[in-house]
Order: structure tokens, then C-alpha cells, then sequence
């Protein structure tokens, strides 16, 4: 009787557990299982919105390698701006989490104006940056000038375009921070004063102290921040008047060529053979980070995840 | 007897204040240090954001010269006005906040909602599903656009704000993971006393669940609030009549039309970021909670 009662009781939590969670389950097909099926068959084709879907064998990804100099310059675009842009972001972030993680009064009002920038995002931000990096009105500039250094034309030199959007990507790189903050007000002061007490200077008790206990975040960090690099899109898009690429394509990215090829040129069969390839790559990138981590990752009595 | 105890302390009483003396004297060096530094930092961090506000109310004629002015020398609201007139600003603001409305909406209902399911009922393939849910986190937008829009131009809702309110009903992976967090923290007793009263699992998730959840709740709509409004890539793709435009595409085209008229630029700038800035410094608890697994992920 009760053992019955206990069985249906189960059936029924069941089936409200489907319930409940039918809501991603269909989005997760519609939106996400679906289209990638869609997309590692479209990549076979000449699909191009239109009735038009041949399958065309390996002809798309021949192109992409052998013929399309622009897919390998979006790619080295695209490498460039991960390589730097990733260990950039991370040593500034935690650079801002070690020097706000202090006792000292109105600490808050630092950590506002230092997360303050993560917060802001979109065409916005793009614009204000157009601005900072305009050659001669720009604050950027300006302030070199003041120093007697003649600024580079950021924007208009294909050298410096990079270097540009990674200098904004810097300035807002308050987000990690907050996550390398909360775990560094969790190491016991006692650590530090130990170390002091046996000599230790600063940046010794940085190395030997803070850095091991945050390799778990950094790893974090670094994982999804290359991750999110790779996909680098709106920042060149609107900086770069509709996503043209920026002078002679030194700001042409992967996603963004992958954008032209899809909604401008409307060769969607080639831009899917182009989101397989990324795909790809993001999932060795994942594979690689995990790969390494047990190697320089620091997990405190294997208490953390 | 007691006067030789109370010599030894005094003696070791010296040296113990006046190691304490310098002690507080470096760590007074220590603090001015760190002020001095948290203070440079600041102010390169803030710098663009006030030049930005300066630069709106400048005449272009201070702007244009060589070195232009940091402070603005006249102030000039003009450049808003003007900034509200090149382009339909009130008619884009009233499609941004329709849109940003019905998506704060379905994101905190259907996350809410769908992590209910993963915290608190017990199902068979729960762990493979809810592993299904993190890996989703790794699939880039980009892979799932083209097909996305594909379907979208299919059924015919290119051109409509329905491909940009519609999956926000159906969950993501980030706010199930933080709402689900918030529901383990819940005690299961509540829940299995309501059902002994002969509630079922929708009125406790209604009735019970979401008043006890506010913060996270809260968490979930600032965000959302957040990513709707400065969300450019999907008014991109989807809306093609001008009529319809967001704040972000209209001010995107603003400024391609008017590409060194910063004064102007800089105005649309702003009132654009208002929101997100005002939102901030009312409610930055819940920004920093939003924040505390996203990261660095925002590319």
C-alpha cells in the first residue's frame, strides 16, 4: 500500500519535473540542435536562402582553404586579437582585484568606478571609442601629445587597429575582476602576514601566495575569454562602417567575414562550412585549456570543483 | 612582590609601542601608496566616460582645434536636442523598450520556471540534462545564426521583433545555472508541506517560489534589462524597416551618417548608456551578482 503510494507519488514528481524543464528542452531543438544539424549539412551545399541546395560534396571548404585569402586573414585577424587580447584583459583584471583588495575606507566607491566600465556595452561604447582613438580630436592623442609623442592613427593604420580594439577591450575588463576580488578577499590574511613576517616583499607574496590560490579562476577566465575573443564581431562591425573590415582588413574576423559571406553575398552553404570550422576550433580550444589545466592549476585540497 | 611584575611589564610595554609606532607608520606610507595608485587607476577608467559627457556639450569648434579643450569652455545642451532630432530618437526608444520589456519578461519567467525543475523535482536523465544545459554555454552564437535565421525567414518572422522576444522564453544556459543555485539554498521541507496541503508543483512554484526567489530574480532582470537594450546584432539581422529600429541600430546609422560630428555623437551616446548607468549605480549588488560566473565571457 504505502510502497504504491511512494511509486506513484515518484511517477507524478516525474512528470512535473518534465514539465518544468519542456520549456529549454524545446528551445534547446528548435533553437540550438536543430540549426547546428541544419548547418553541418548546409555545409556540404550551395544553400543560398533561395530553392537552391546542391550538395556540392567538399567544394566549401576547399574554397575556404585553398582559395579564399580572406579566411585565412580573418583568421590571423582573429588569432592576433585572442592572443593578446586574453592575457591582456586577465593580468589587468587582476591587477584591479589585488590593488581594491585592501581594508581601507571607501574602497567601494573604487570598485564602482573600476567595474563601472564592464557594465557598459553596445554601439555606444563603440562610439565613445571611435572618438578616444580619432587622431587628431581624440583624448588619446591629446594626452600623448602632452608628452611630446605623436599618437599612431589607431582607427586608419592597419597596424594599429588591433591594438586599438584591444586597448578598449582592457578598459573594460572589470568583470573578471569582480570574480578574482571574491576569491582573493577569501585567503586568510594570515598567509600574507606569515610571509612578511619571514621577509617576503610584495610582489613575493604575489608569486608565492596570491597567484597559486587564483589559478583556478584565472583558468576559468582564460577559458572563457578566449572563447568569447574568438567570436569578436560587433566592435569591428560598427567601427569599421558596416563591417567592411577596417583598413586593408586588419579588422576583418572570423565572425565578421563569416557575416559577409551569410547576409551580404547570401553564400549561406559557404558561411555554414565557416561555422563548423568554428565550432571546431572552439571545441579544441575548450579541449586544449582543459587539457593543460591540471598542470598549473592550483586546487587547494581539491576542495574546489 | 608586585612592583617587580609590574617593572617587567613596563619594560617589554616600551619596545612592544614603539614597534608599534613604526609599524603604523608604514602601513600609513602603505596607505597613501595604495590611495595614490587606486586613484591613477580611477581616474584613467573614468577619464572616457567624462570626456565623452564634456564632448556633448562642446561647440565642434572646440573640439576641432589643436589640442582640443578638456573642459568644455561653453556648455552647449544644444548638441542633445540636435542629437534627438537626427534621427527618430523617441520611436526608437519606445521599439527598444518594447522589446526589452517582453525579454526581461521571459527571461525571468522561463528561467525561473525551467530551474524549478532542475533544483527541486527528481526525474530520470535529470544530470544528462542539466549537463546538456552547461554545455550549451560553449556553443557560439555564430553557429546556430545562420540556421536560426534560415528558419526564422522560413516562417516568415524576418522583419518582425519576434526573433528577438521568442527565445527568451525558453531559457538559457546561464540563468538556469544562477537561478538554480538560488532555488538549493531553499529548504525542501516548505515545498513537501505544501504539498501536504494539496498544492501541486505550479502553485508552489508561483505562489511559494518566485516571492522567495526576488533577488535572483531581480539578478536576472537587470541583466537581461541590459543585454536586450544594447543588443545590436540581433536588430541587425532581424529588423530591415527603419520605422522599427532600436537606439542601437539608429544609432549606429546616426553614425555613419555623421561620422566626426563627435559633439552630436557623443549627446546620442550618452542618452543611449543613461539607462544602463542609472540601473548601475541603483542596483549594483545585483550587476555583481550577475557578473559572478559570466566573467570575462562577454566577447
Amino acid at each position: 500500500m504505502k510502497a504504491s503510494k511512494l511509486t506513484m507519488r515518484k511517477k507524478k514528481e516525474m512528470l512535473w519535473g518534465y514539465f518544468f524543464i519542456a520549456p529549454f528542452l524545446l528551445g534547446f531543438i528548435v533553437f540550438m540542435l536543430g540549426p547546428m544539424l541544419f548547418s553541418l549539412i548546409g555545409s556540404f551545399t550551395d544553400y543560398n536562402l533561395t530553392s537552391k541546395m546542391n550538395f556540392v560534396g567538399l567544394a566549401n571548404f576547399k574554397r575556404m582553404f585553398f582559395q579564399d585569402q580572406l579566411f585565412w586573414k580573418s583568421l590571423y585577424n582573429t588569432a592576433y586579437f585572442v592572443l593578446f587580447n586574453v592575457p591582456l584583459t586577465t593580468a589587468f583584471s587582476i591587477f584591479l582585484a589585488v590593488i581594491l583588495n585592501q581594508k581601507l575606507r571607501g574602497i567601494s566607491f573604487f570598485r564602482t568606478i573600476f567595474f563601472l566600465p564592464a557594465v557598459l556595452s553596445g554601439v555606444a561604447v563603440y562610439i565613445l571609442w571611435m572618438q578616444l582613438l580619432s587622431p587628431s580630436a581624440g583624448l588619446i592623442n591629446t594626452v600623448l601629445s602632452w608628452f611630446q609623442i605623436k599618437g599612431p592613427a589607431w582607427l586608419f593604420d592597419p597596424a594599429w587597429t588591433k591594438p586599438a580594439l584591444i586597448l578598449m577591450k582592457i578598459w573594460g575588463s572589470g568583470g573578471a575582476m569582480l570574480l578574482y576580488l571574491a576569491t582573493l578577499q577569501n585567503i586568510s590574511p594570515a598567509l600574507y602576514e606569515s610571509a612578511e613576517i619571514d621577509g617576503a616583499g610584495t610582489w613575493q607574496r604575489f608569486k608565492n601566495i596570491t597567484l597559486p590560490l587564483i589559478t583556478p579562476i584565472i583558468f576559468y577566465d582564460v577559458i572563457t575569454s578566449t572563447i568569447g575573443s574568438f567570436q569578436i564581431f560587433q566592435e569591428a562591425y560598427v567601427m569599421t562602417k558596416n563591417g567592411t573590415g577596417g583598413p586593408s582588413n586588419s579588422l576583418l574576423f572570423y565572425n565578421l567575414h563569416m557575416w559577409n559571406k551569410a547576409f551580404v553575398a547570401f553564400d549561406m552553404g559557404y558561411a555554414m562550412a565557416m561555422s563548423m570550422i568554428l565550432f571546431f576550433i572552439v571545441m579544441i580550444l575548450t579541449f586544449i585549456n582543459l587539457k593543460l589545466a591540471p598542470r598549473w592549476v592550483y586546487y587547494a585540497g581539491g576542495e574546489q570543483k | 612582590m608586585i612592583q617587580p611584575m609590574d617593572k617587567m611589564s613596563k619594560v617589554r610595554a616600551v619596545p612592544a609601542t614603539k614597534k608599534l609606532h613604526s609599524q603604523k607608520k608604514t602601513t600609513r606610507v602603505k596607505k597613501i601608496i595604495s590611495y595614490v595608485l587606486l586613484t591613477l587607476v580611477g581616474l584613467v577608467l573614468i577619464t572616457p566616460l567624462l570626456w565623452m559627457i564634456f564632448t556633448s556639450v562642446k561647440p565642434m569648434a572646440e573640439i576641432v582645434r589643436f589640442p582640443p579643450t578638456f573642459f568644455p569652455e561653453t556648455i552647449n545642451f544644444d548638441n542633445y536636442l540636435k542629437a534627438i532630432q537626427s534621427f527618430p530618437f523617441w520611436q526608437y526608444a519606445k521599439n527598444t523598450l518594447f522589446i526589452t520589456v517582453l525579454v526581461v519578461l521571459g527571461n525571468v519567467l522561463s528561467n525561473s520556471f525551467i530551474a524549478y525543475g532542475f533544483a527541486k523535482l527528481s526525474f530520470p536523465g535529470k544530470k544528462f540534462l542539466f549537463a546538456l544545459v552547461l554545455s550549451t554555454m560553449m556553443i557560439p552564437g555564430f553557429v546556430t545564426m545562420i540556421p536560426q535565421y534560415v528558419l526564422f525567414s522560413k516562417i516568415g518572422w524576418v522583419g518582425t521583433y519576434l526573433p528577438l522576444i521568442v527565445p527568451a522564453f525558453f531559457g538559457n544556459a546561464f540563468n538556469i545555472f544562477l537561478m538554480r543555485q538560488f532555488y538549493l539554498s531553499i529548504n525542501d521541507e516548505l515545498i513537501e508541506a505544501a504539498e501536504m496541503d494539496g498544492a501541486n508543483h505550479l502553485y508552489i512554484w508561483s505562489h511559494l517560489m518566485i516571492p522567495l526567489t526576488k533577488p535572483a530574480l531581480i539578478t536576472i532582470a537587470i541583466n537581461s534589462f541590459n543585454s536586450a537594450w544594447n543588443d545590436f546584432l540581433g536588430p541587425l539581422l532581424y529588423i530591415q524597416d527603419q520605422s522599427k529600429y532600436t537606439l542601437q541600430i539608429g544609432l549606429q546609422v546616426f553614425q555613419n551618417q555623421s561620422t566626426t560630428q563627435w559633439n552630436y555623437l557623443m549627446a546620442g551616446a550618452t542618452l543611449v548608456l543613461l539607462p544602463t548607468v542609472l540601473l548601475f549605480f541603483f542596483a549594483q549588488r545585483y550587476f555583481i551578482e550577475g557578473m559572478d560566473l559570466t566573467g570575462g565571457s562577454k566577447g
